[in-house]
């Protein structure tokens, strides 16, 4: 007995050790200084759990029983991890995007978060790992049983039920210490990961450990332990190909399927990137995994007693040759296997049990629903850890019950293909939008159904649960019913016939109940949002809760998040909206971003279902549906506001690019102004002061020179006041800032008083005025004196300018469409084209220079008449220069 | 899958990208026609295969994948992973 309690010494220490690394992970993480615990290295190790004492034990006597096909369990989930991109990475961000805490959570959440949907997975679940839980029991304390020599197959099985009832407890202890520390929001338990992962090194150093003795200490080498292997009786390829073949689907579907491969790959998961890593890390520790598997087994065959149990070779071969540390270390990898196994599992399916079992119960028995005040936190927590404990006892009762009796591999694939039944739903649920939550409840039930009739209850043996009548004859005699001939197929292997009727007709009820049925909106958006998760991650379903007091919401989340942390999402969520406070509106993006919150610690249905009871029910928009409806004509639309977009962008582009070279002209004409101006300044400014200097410096000067130099400077004097009139003039009218005196006239009497003024002090046979007598009596409603003032200037440009030998100006007024144009045409030789453009910028003065004036004359005019709403414009073609003057519609009144 | 309008033809980088993926997607593929092998082997009879032939060629396979699969994830993780839409 020095031996045992050797042993369980070691179990405590090692115990021990783990209960240190899960403290000193979760201490870490929440001081932020977790960084390596989410290494994608971390994340490998973590899937280990994949390979439980099933395998640690169990491969090497299904290796000694049947052979190469041990291997199907590996290769299958290879596959899986190989071909990552198709499955796993549309998993993995499902799993981010819709905070989904556990496989139940994800099928539910798919279906429309139809609770009930939650609840038939979550039992099925616990139907298929019950029988895995035990088998972890069995491993552990027949190995126990194994190790100090009591291990008898007749043996009293007290001692070994005490063991497996310790075991139990201390595995149930730990998951609860670390599975249900916090409510984690995103539902990842740093601590019980880094665990697993240092278990699963232990594990796998264990085994290679004992290969390596088997090869190099036992045999002689690889080559000798070759020669070995042919000798042995599983010497040759005597696998059938439908096993070999079901067998690697099954285990790639358990793979998926199976509730704590799926906490470990999708809940676990901490970045996508780790999937990468994964895809050829995990297929890489498989492969060291059960490299050594098949040496060990003819090692064992050959050097152990015929009828020992292969299952435990991996201890009894180093037991044989008395190396004890050696199987002690293998004892040790096995306990790892079981333990890192029932922890998970435990941990994955208490979430399950709590989120879709217990907390709707007590939500809708306990005072009435959601809106009661206190926090439930601690409720969820209780829940969770009273599930942990229920399912591990559970475990053990199928372990005491079963006896322990059945060799461990069998037990393993009746449990595979039980959770297998979820692959049809969950591969349809992301791949394809019309699968419908009666398709997901018709291909369960159908598929476990067939499950629990053609495999499970025939392996508790003939005459127990089946009758040998009903295996031979079928139910009532029905033959083509009988649970291993289905449709009077007969001679299938029981497993292959189980798996494939059971997943075939799963999927066909699946396909073609969901291809009558019609989904609800919920399960529609859930679908379009599962289907097309890559393409939009962040467009969730919405609330229509305008009714919704954000008050309520407030209570209801600080009972589930914790006050702090519920206060602290709200404040974040109302600086979001942009509103100052600590409530948010409750628009529909943040009951989205509330439910979510949610849904991480109690579930997706559980999460919408306490959201719906407060927000009242509507929980699908018009806009939803619509988008539903029409995704792509939305998506053509939100397609053709991008080219529109970009038309406005390059539009706007032009109008700059059109902008910017107007003001770079401007800016050039600024100058060229200036210099303009500087100039014509300067010449009246010569003569003044020339003669003035003369007036000054000449002392004999006549009177009538003096009067002479005077003139002179008086007449430069007053160009230089005329131009800065003008200049004043212009730069009032063009900054806008001209009020108008409007007052009504006559045409008439305006053109007499123009021509009038414009002729004063010349003869009156310097220009002749021919006016035509047209609408002159049109009464006119405008500022009267700059009307005249642009007459003037024309009249006066004429009488300046025009090189006829006997100048005369036609006036033609006439009235179209309500509009009066006055036109000045003169006999001239009129305005060079060239000169045409120009005549209306300032200073510009067309032809040789005759007469003095600044060039700023027409540029007023042109100013003024577009204040006054009309144009003044050049009229080519008339003979001389013509100038069309045209008043504002308004400006004319009906003089008749 | 929608009716979105795409580009007819990628620059070079986003097309290697693309064929990348394509491979990584076929490797599952591969690897299954691989280990299906198994099945065209004789279970009865003189020629029946030897287990430890088959165990090299499992293996064989299996280190093949491996390699193949890391070599792939650290082109592709050099490739840059702007987007995950390999579509």
């Amino acid at each position: 007995m020095g031996t045992l309690n050797m042993l369980v010494l070691v179990c405590l220490v090692y115990v021990a050790f783990l209960f240190l690394v899960a403290f000193a992970a979760e201490r870490a993480a929440i001081r932020g200084k977790g960084g390596w615990l989410r290494s994608p290295i971390v994340y490998t190790l973590s899937l280990s759990i994949y390979c439980t004492a099933w395998t640690f034990y169990g491969a090497v006597g299904y290796a000694a029983r049947s052979g190469l096909e041990y291997l199907t369990i590996y290769i299958g989930p290879s596959l899986v991890m190989v071909g990552w991109w198709w499955v796993l990475r549309k998993l993995v961000r499902i799993g981010r995007t819709q905070r989904v805490t556990s496989i139940a959570d994800l099928i539910s959440s798919r279906y429309g978060k139809s609770n009930l949907l939650a609840v038939g997975v979550t039992v099925l679940a616990v139907i298929g790992t019950t029988p895995y839980i035990a088998l972890q029991l069995q491993s552990v304390t027949v190995s126990f049983a194994v190790f100090s020599d009591v291990y008898d197959a007749s043996a009293p099985l007290g001692e070994q039920e005490s063991n497996a009832l310790l075991v139990a407890a201390g595995l149930a202890l730990f998951t609860i210490i670390f599975g249900t520390r916090n409510l984690d929001v995103n539902e990842r338990h740093h601590g019980v990961v880094m665990a697993i992962a240092v278990e699963a090194v232990v594990k796998l150093f264990a085994l290679l450990a004992v290969g390596v003795f088997v090869v190099w200490g036992i045999g002689g080498g690889v080559g000798d332990i070759l020669q070995r292997i042919d000798a042995s009786k599983i010497g040759t390829w005597q696998i059938e190909g439908d096993r070999w073949a079901t067998l690697i689907f099954l285990s790639a579907a358990a793979f998926l399927c199976l509730p704590r491969m799926f906490q470990v790959l999708v809940v676990e998961n901490d970045s996508e990137d780790h999937l990468r890593t994964a895809s050829w890390a995990f297929p890489a520790y498989l492969m060291v995994m059960s490299l050594f598997v098949v040496p060990i087994a003819v090692v064992g065959l050959d050097l152990l007693p015929a009828g020992s149990n292969p299952d435990f070779f991996v201890l009894t071969v180093p037991l044989a040759t008395g190396n004890n540390s050696l199987a002690m270390l293998s004892f040790l990898g096995g306990f790892s296997s079981a333990t890192s196994m029932v922890i998970v599992a435990a941990l994955a399916l208490s979430t399950m049990v709590s989120n879709h079992i217990v907390m709707p119960i007590w939500l809708n028995s306990n005072f009435g629903g959601a809106t009661v005040s206190g926090d439930v936190r601690h409720v969820v927590l209780l829940s969770r850890r009273i599930s942990i404990g229920a399912v591990v006892t559970l475990g053990y009762l199928y372990y005491r019950m079963s006896g322990g009796g059945t060799a461990l591999a069998s037990i393993g694939l009746i449990s595979f293909a039980g959770v297998a039944q979820f692959l049809p739903v969950l591969i349809g649920g992301i791949f394809w939008r019309g699968a419908t939550r009666l398709g997901a409840f018709a291909g369960l039930t159908v598929g476990f159904v067939i499950w629990a009739y053609a495999l499970l209850l025939p392996s508790f043996g003939t005459g127990t649960l089946v009758s040998e009548a009903l295996l031979a004859q079928g139910p009532l005699g029905i033959g083509w019913l009988r649970p291993q001939a289905f449709f009077g197929i007969t001679g299938m292997d029981p497993l292959v016939h189980a798996i494939f009727w059971s997943i075939l007709l799963n999927a066909l009820a699946f396909f073609l109940v969901s291809l009558g049925g019609f989904p609800s909106p919920v399960e529609r958006l859930q679908g379009a949002q599962f289907v097309n998760v890559f393409e939009h991650s962040g467009t969730p379903q919405g609330w229509s809760g305008d009714l919704v007091q954000s008050e309520d919401l407030m209570i209801m989340a600080q009972r589930i998040l914790g006050a702090r942390e519920a206060q602290g999402l709200f404040e974040r969520e109302a600086k979001r909206q942009g509103m100052g406070g600590v409530l948010p509106e409750p628009s529909p993006d943040f009951l989205q971003v509330l439910e979510r919150e949610l849904s991480g610690s109690v579930g997706v249905a559980t999460a919408h279902a306490m959201v719906e009871q407060i927000v009242g029910g509507a929980s699908v928009s018009v806009e939803d549906l619509m988008a539903v409806a029409d995704e792509t004509a939305q998506i053509m639309e939100h397609s053709s506001q991008l080219e529109a977009k970009s038309q406005e962008l390059s539009r706007t582009a032009r109008q700059l690019r059109q902008a910017n070279d107007k003001l770079t002209q401007i800016s050039s004409q600024k100058d060229a102004f200036l210099s303009q101006v500087s100039h014509e300044l300067r010449t009246p400014m010569t003569s003044i002061r020339a003669f003035s200097e003369i007036l000054r410096d000449t002392d004999r000067l006549s009177a009538a020179e003096q009067t002479k130099y005077s003139t002179i400077i008086h007449d430069e004097a007053l160009r230089l006041t005329r131009l800065l009139d003008d200049l004043l003039d212009l730069s009032v009218l063009e900054s806008g800032q001209v009020s108008l005196n409007v007052q009504t006239g006559k045409l008439d009497g305006l053109l007499d008083h123009a021509i009038a003024t414009a002729l004063t002090g010349s003869g009156q046979d310097s220009l002749r005025i021919r006016r035509t007598r047209g609408h002159k009596q049109a009464l006119l409603r405008t500022d009267l004196d700059r009307l005249s003032q642009v007459f003037i200037n024309l009249i006066g440009n004429a009488q300046k300018y025009c090189d006829a030998e006997n100048p005369e100006l036609r006036i033609e007024v006439s009235q179209s469409n309500g509009q009066v144009t006055v036109d000045f045409i003169d006999n001239g030789h009129g305005i060079s084209k060239k000169d045409q453009a120009v005549i209306f910028e300032k200073f510009a003065r067309a032809g040789v220079q005759r007469a003095s004036g600044a060039g700023l004359g027409l540029a007023i005019c042109r100013e003024i008449m577009t204040r006054l709403g009309g144009t003044v414009s050049y009229l080519p073609g008339q003979g001389g220069a013509a100038f069309r003057v045209v008043l504002a519609d308004q400006d004319q009144l009906a003089a008749q | 899958m929608s009716e979105r309008p795409k580009h007819l033809f990628l620059e070079r980088q986003s097309y290697r990208r693309r064929r990348l993926i394509d491979l990584i997607r076929m490797c599952p593929v591969i690897g299954a026609i691989l280990w299906a092998v198994p099945l065209l082997w004789r279970t009865d009879g003189a020629e029946q295969i030897s287990t430890s032939d088959a165990v090299v060629y499992v293996f064989l396979v299996w280190l093949g994948l491996v390699l193949m699969s890391a070599f792939l994830a650290r082109a592709l993780r050099d490739g840059g992973d702007a987007d995950g839409d390999g579509s």
